[in-house]
């Protein structure tokens, strides 16, 4: 266990630092500078505050100095929020996407996973049938469908919740909604899925031979080898919640860290983009160890060591 | 019953194709034509009404549908012939080859995708402009940004179909036509895509219908926050992105969030039951 830990997490670092490389160096190889958003900057001034930020020099000096900088915990300061650190800015808005994320990420398999087993459960009947396009449908609606039609109709026909801001708990409703109902359609299909694969099996049969009851055939005996690819693919879909978050925090007004991302993105403003491309990089490096390290306590026949 | 739910998809997917395809000819309205009918709720005239400079949000909708499908076509294809180059030669090639092949699509992966997007378009947009400019394609050249989004949208969306192709190539290789085939001294590349190719082209087929809605779903979201297909242009994201900028609690005008919405997400619906009806008949 230790050594897997250890093994994954060696393994991770090259990733997230090509990832890093990668992103600053495409940032940086953007046309237009950070520096001058309308008019042009006379070459001493903007020669200056590149020096200031850090960003003179060939590319790979300006890499090696950012990298070195990150070795520190330094993530480096906002080019378009003068004043403010990346740290900063990221430890004041991750924790808002974080909540709002591992909120539509419980609701998503809260609502996913019932959904998905009660439409295997009647494979083959017009109401199985019925389940299973709920889903299908729940997984066509984008997210940036869902957040102007449910403001639309809950915020402004009815008037239920508020529709946007931050702060208290009726402005999350929405949000959370429309972030986790697509992925309420992933993890049914993906339940539904293996539960069916499962279903035919001989373990089952025996099962249900002795008398088990068909509800706890489904949630006690098959759910558990049924949801393996569920939880394979919860790791990516615990990260893109977050990374999908990006579109509703703009939507909702929410002051998350996909707003900065997308301002970083436009204004090239370098350390913030890749200071966030970190964070989700590591997130999802994180949350496939997790699916992993599951997979394994799910599976008696899938080791660590190997 | 299931052909006849097959049969419909198609149907109604190729009425849409030929309603981006024809429609906006048999419109009265041109996309761009301003009237003085500014947010007019849908009537006889404006079937389902009009935008904030009274243009007629049916014909925008017919025109964004080109826009949309093609950007969905295209990049689809793009990833098609990206991800199963690489998924053939990885897989076949294994070992080392593969190991760092698959290393790079892993780290891919842990890039967001809009940036790469974003970073392809700014970088290329001039050059492209000028590489057209003085030649025959020189009418082209102002949709250069266009061009780089169809392209750029499809050079990320190959990542997953690599892994599956190598996957599938990792097992096909060891078979027995393959190594008679080596055994007759047919070159790489003839095995690769006269041998290999054949057998994984099923499921290839199957992923495209699902790489169709996510590069459609994905140009929706790059436009719809203004980063994708520019005005004067239409997409549906950009269509939806204007009704959803107008949503205020005193007066909405409800036709501008509403169509957009339904004509995407039918569509992507559409577009999933396919690849769902494929795959079934697959097993």
């Amino acid at each position: 266990m230790i050594s897997f830990l250890f093994r994954r997490i060696l393994s991770s670092i090259p990733v997230a630092l090509a990832v890093i490389a990668i992103c600053f160096l495409l940032v940086r190889l953007a046309p237009g500078s950070p520096f001058s958003s309308e008019r042009a900057l006379d070459p001493a001034t903007q020669a200056m505050l590149e020096t200031k930020y850090g960003l003179s020099g060939s590319l790979p000096t300006q890499l090696f100095r950012y990298a070195s900088n990150l070795l520190h915990g330094d993530l480096g300061d906002s080019l378009k929020f003068r004043g403010r650190t990346v740290n900063e800015i990221i430890g004041q808005s991750l924790p808002r996407s974080l909540l709002l994320g591992s909120i539509a990420f419980t609701l998503a398999l809260a609502l996913g996973i019932p959904l998905g087993a009660w439409s295997a459960a009647r494979q083959g009947k017009p109401s199985g049938a019925i389940l299973n396009g709920l889903a299908l449908l729940t997984l066509s609606i984008p997210t940036f469908i869902l957040a102007p039609v449910t403001v639309l109709l809950f915020s402004f026909y009815i008037r239920l919740c508020p529709p946007a801001g931050w702060g208290s708990p009726s402005q999350l409703v929405l949000p959370a909604l429309c972030l986790s109902l697509p992925f309420v359609g992933v993890c049914a299909r993906l339940t539904r899925s293996g539960l069916l694969e499962v279903l035919g099996a001989d373990f089952i049969r025996t099962a249900r031979a002795k008398g088990v009851t068909e509800p706890n055939l489904i949630f006690l005996h098959a759910l558990r080898s049924a949801i393996l690819p569920l939880v394979a693919y919860a790791g990516p879909l615990a990260a893109s919640i977050l990374t999908g978050s990006l579109l509703i925090e703009e939507t909702f007004a929410i002051p998350g860290i996909g707003q900065f991302f997308v301002s970083g993105v436009i204004n090239r403003d370098v350390f913030l983009v890749s200071g966030v491309v970190l964070v989700y990089c590591l997130l999802l490096l994180f949350f496939n160890l997790i699916a992993d390290w599951l997979t394994a306590l799910l599976d008696p026949r899938i080791s660590l060591s190997s | 019953m299931k052909p006849r739910a097959l049969h419909l998809c198609l149907a109604a997917l190729a009425f849409l194709t030929l309603a981006a395809i024809f429609g906006p000819y048999c419109s009265p309205y041109s996309v761009d034509q301003i009237s003085q009918t500014r947010l007019a709720s849908p009537d006889a005239t404006h079937w389902l009404g009009t935008d904030l400079h009274g243009r007629d949000l049916l014909t925008r909708l017919l025109f964004g549908a080109r826009i949309s499908l093609l950007v969905g076509l295209v990049g689809a294809t793009i990833s098609l012939f990206v991800g199963v180059t690489y998924g053939l030669i990885s897989g076949y090639l294994g070992g080392r080859t593969d190991n760092a092949m698959m290393r790079f699509v892993d780290i891919l992966y842990a890039l967001p995708r809009i940036v790469l997007v974003i970073v392809l378009i700014s970088l290329f947009d001039l050059k492209l402009k000028h590489l057209l400019d003085g030649t025959f394609l020189a009418p082209l050249a102002s949709h250069a940004r266009l061009l780089l989004l169809f392209v750029g949208l499809g050079l990320v969306e190959w990542l997953t179909l690599a892994r599956i192709v190598r996957a599938q190539v990792l097992s096909i290789k060891e078979r027995a036509f393959v190594l008679s085939a080596r055994l007759i001294g047919q070159n790489t590349p003839t095995i690769l895509f006269r041998q290999i190719l054949p057998q994984v082209l099923p499921i290839v087929l199957t992923y495209l219908t699902l790489a169709l809605p996510a590069v459609i779903l994905e140009e929706s979201f790059l436009s719809f926050l203004g980063l994708g297909v520019q005005a004067p242009l239409a997409s549906w994201g950009t269509l939806l992105a204007d009704g959803a900028a107008l949503l205020n609690p005193i007066r909405t005008p409800w036709w501008l969030i509403v169509f957009p919405s339904l004509l995407l997400a039918f569509t992507l619906l559409l577009l999933n039951f396919l690849g769902d009806q494929l795959r079934k008949l697959q097993k």
